[in-house]
């Protein structure tokens, strides 16, 4: 199929041994790449024994797939994927930058990384030639120094092996920080500083392999398309949408700091306690006037370069380098922990991406403690000696430090807020699970439904396969632009979802596919075939979970606590979501995606699809959810 | 060595802190010259030494052409309508001496000819410059070749990097390349 470089690269960390695998035809089709091909892989390669596996185990599989898009769609992308330490099912989690497409021009559709080495490794590629190499000087470097480091290390190597080519153009990164080589389950895979695979917690999953980092030089050209002026064309009006809609391009998701909270009531403030502020020092404004040393920031061939790049040049902070932050890192590392203040922000976002921590997940688990502590539940001498009051930057900077490196109260808090929750209950003897703003194991992201001005669907995250995942959330109907399925597509085909918003032709994203691959594919054929299979198999790889946790439907599908308490301030107060709703608005779902009335895959729904080896798989969840 | 021209030419002006590392040159510059996306194979190439610090990397067309100069097989010209330095890919052996002779080494090997890429300028129309200035970032731009000291761009990625990092990130940053 065209828009493929045609094959992928195993490299097993245990033996050393490497080698190149094809991918049939067939299951491209369905499964296309990224998100839906990592699912398909993880299922034919340890899905008979997926409950057994574990995400930090040697067993595990660690994915970096690309799609037919990837390259070609404006907005380059990988996906990165494996066994998910946060929610036991599969996530796929896709970061920005030109590693995919260094990937593809060096001959690759992605990596199938294994088993696990016994030193610190990291692996170069340039173009078919592929070295493990050892990474002890690299291992516990900050996500800056790593990149720094690697930058010239591979630079030189190039530049040794082929001295007559003139300069070498920097390789593209994927690494992890300090928070990935200590197992933290929300550690990211990051690139680029401040760019990162948060959702999954990738980062502990290639630290487990004592992988540091992956280098990759492809010196090819993008594999050949089906109808390269239909692509060209169809990239024209992506872009010429960008610059005419201004959607993020002039501020990224900057404005969502104070629009959020001011104007929707769905921002997070004081873990959830409240979603509206009018907080206006908080405004994008002020990110901009202080921060901003350049205005436009993006990834290969991106129109709407969404990233902007603040920097703190004196005062306490100095030296703080990262991007916008943008609304998630505002809201996480911001509100969240009841911090208004922009430059504490730049600071926060800037620590979280040296230490390769995720923005999300830490600002979750970290405002989660923090209401323990003003509950009186986590007491200073909990928390090693930390007095975590809200709007405390530097009692917040510490405590990352510490889940970072496992260190005292660290330790509890690096496997993220639900397995935190269980375990301070544990130890204190109360249910702090109320607090804990979380779903199936991953932190919400920063888009409350309360208000229900925001997001809307009060079932989103509960349904959606990859849980609090807010770039990934349920919707209906199936077709609608915003559905997990479209999400699928985007994820597997491996682009930036922000060049497909609002684009006048709702299918152009159809066309491009087709006008690589040379398949025809439509809306409707996807949401009954190929997305609806994906779909499939990560609730079924949901539901099999296990070794350490297990999700019930009935208890697990569904909204945290806290977003069943009403709203208690701004324009929305009073606002309250009812259970009821939810439970009916559940059933309406699961009937529409083919799921039976306990959530769990209908058999006649697999056996259509094809996936009748799901079926089977499946007997054991439905007894025990009888 | 002292070139006369038909028509006055033109100079591509950059200004690297505006660049937004979108690479969408290096796809129009591949694209225009071989027909694919081709980010190794492009004329323009940009480099990210450092994140955020991305350095358009291409031909200054110098006022004494060093490059051309060295060829031993006199395989560069300079094209007399645009100024832009030619590249006669029979004649070019891919020696590499004309790398080592410009002064920010910008000149680099096809990847997979034995032949050297230097910017031609489009034959005065070029697309790098058309697709930076639709996106709005305005690194690079168009302005009139007169008798200005264009050669003093001519300088290495990491050079140009060291600069720009203590201008954006501050002077600390510099350690880092
Ligand atoms: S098109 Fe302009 S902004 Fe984009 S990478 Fe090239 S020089 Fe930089
Ligand atoms: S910049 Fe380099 S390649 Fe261009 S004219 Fe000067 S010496 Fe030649
Ligand atoms: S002017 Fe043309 S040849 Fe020169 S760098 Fe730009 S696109 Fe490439």
């Amino acid at each position: 199929m065209k828009g493929y470089a045609g094959k992928l690269l195993e490299i097993d960390l245990s033996t050393g041994n490497i080698k190149e695998t094809k991918v049939d035809e067939a299951i491209l089709k369905d499964y296309i790449g990224g998100r839906g091909l990592a699912t398909k892989i993880l299922w034919d390669r340890l899905g008979a024994n997926w409950d057994n596996i574990d995400p930090l185990g040697p067993e595990n599989l660690l994915l970096f797939l690309t799609g037919p898009l990837t390259g070609f769609f404006p907005g380059g992308r990988i996906c990165v994927s494996g066994k998910s330490p946060q929610n036991n099912g599969v996530i796929g989690s896709t970061v920005a930058g030109e590693f995919g497409i260094e990937l593809k021009c060096a001959g690759y559709d992605g990596l199938i990384i294994s088993g696990q080495a016994e030193r610190p490794v990291y692996i170069l590629i340039k173009d078919s030639e592929v070295e493990i190499k050892r990474a002890d000087h690299i291992w516990g470097l900050d996500g800056k120094r790593t990149v720094a480091t690697l930058t010239k290390e591979c630079r030189k190597i190039m530049e040794e092996n082929y001295p007559r080519k003139g300069l070498w153009k920097e390789p593209a990164i994927l690494y992890i920080g300090p928070a990935g080589e200590n197992l933290v389950r929300i550690a990211v895979v990051a690139a680029k500083w401040t760019h990162a695979a948060g959702y999954g917690g990738y980062g502990a999953v290639m630290g487990s392999k004592r992988l540091k980092a992956i280098a990759v030089k492809g010196t090819g050209p993008l594999p050949e398309v089906a109808n390269i002026d239909e692509v060209m064309k169809l990239t024209e009006e992506v872009c010429k949408h960008a610059f005419e809609n201004e959607l993020w391009r002039r501020w990224g998701t900057g404005t969502g700091g104070y629009k959020f909270g001011a104007k929707t009531s769905s921002e997070p403030i004081r873990n959830w306690q409240e979603e509206w502020h009018d907080e206006k020092r908080y405004g994008v404004d002020k990110f901009e006037n202080r921060f901003w040393v350049k205005s436009y920031w993006g990834d290969f061939g991106c129109p709407t370069t969404c990233l902007k790049i603040s920097v703190i040049r004196d005062g306490k902070f100095k030296g703080a380098i990262t991007d916008n932050p943008d609304y998630e890192l505002q809201a996480y590392l911001g509100t969240n922990l009841g911090i208004f203040s922009p430059e504490a922000n730049v600071y926060l976002s800037a620590l979280i991406d040296d230490l390769g921590l995720c923005g999300i997940q830490t600002g979750n688990v970290m405002g989660f403690a923090a209401e323990l502590f003003q509950r009186g539940i986590l007491k200073a001498e909990d928390l090693d000696g930390i007095e975590l009051n809200w709007g405390d930057v530097e009692a917040f900077a510490n405590l990352a430090k510490k889940i970072a490196h496992k260190e005292g109260i660290g330790r509890i808090l690096a496997d993220g807020t639900y397995r935190a929750a269980l375990e301070i209950g544990r130890r204190k003897g109360v249910n702090v699970l109320p607090y804990a703003v979380q779903v199936k194991g991953v932190g919400v992201g920063a888009h409350g439904i309360r208000s229900r001005l925001d997001y809307v669907d009060i079932y989103g995250y509960a349904c959606s396969v990859q849980c609090g995942d807010h770039t990934s959330v349920a919707q209906m109907p199936l077709d609608h632009p915003g559905s997990e399925l479209m999400t699928i597509l985007l994820d597997s085909g491996v682009c930036c979802s922000f060049n497909t918003f609002e684009l006048p032709k709702i299918d152009l994203l159809f066309d491009f596919y087709s006008a690589v691959t040379g398949v025809k594919l439509t809306r409707s054929q996807w949401i009954r075939g190929g997305g609806l299979k994906i779909l499939h198999l990560q609730r079924a790889m949901l539901l099999l979970g296990g070794p350490d946790v297990k999700w019930k439907p009935d208890i697990d599908d569904d909204n945290p606590p806290r977003f069943y308490e009403p709203l208690v301030s701004g324009p929305c107060k009073g606002r309250i979501i009812e259970r009821e709703d939810v439970r009916k608005e559940k059933k309406r779902y699961y009937e529409a995606v083919g799921w039976d009335e306990r959530g769990i895959p209908k058999r006649e729904v697999l056996t259509a699809l094809g996936l009748d080896d799901v079926d089977k798989a499946l007997e054991k969840i439905r007894k025990e959810n009888d | 060595m002292v070139v006369a021209r038909k028509k006055e030419p033109i100079w591509i002006a950059r200004d690297f802190s505006r660049c937004s590392g979108c690479r969408r040159c290096e796809i129009a510059c591949s694209f225009f010259h071989e027909g694919k996306i081709w980010p190794e194979a492009s004329r323009i190439r940009v480099f990210m030494l450092l994140p955020g610090i991305e350095v358009p990397h291409f031909c200054v067309q110098c006022e004494d052409y060093p490059c051309v100069e060295a060829c031993p097989v006199k395989a560069l010209s300079i094209s007399d309508e645009t100024g832009a330095v030619l590249v006669n890919s029979e004649s070019c052996t891919g020696c590499g001496n004309c790398i080592k002779a410009c002064p920010g080494a910008v000149p680099h090997i096809h990847p997979e000819k034995r032949v050297i890429l230097i910017c031609d300028l489009c034959g005065g129309d070029p697309k790098c410059v058309k697709v930076c200035r639709e996106g709005g970032w305005n690194a690079l731009t168009i302005v009139m070749r007169r008798d200005d000291s264009y050669k003093l761009y001519a300088r290495t990625p990491e050079d140009i990097t060291r600069d720009l990092a203590a201008k954006l990130y501050g002077r600390e940053a510099r350690e880092l390349i």
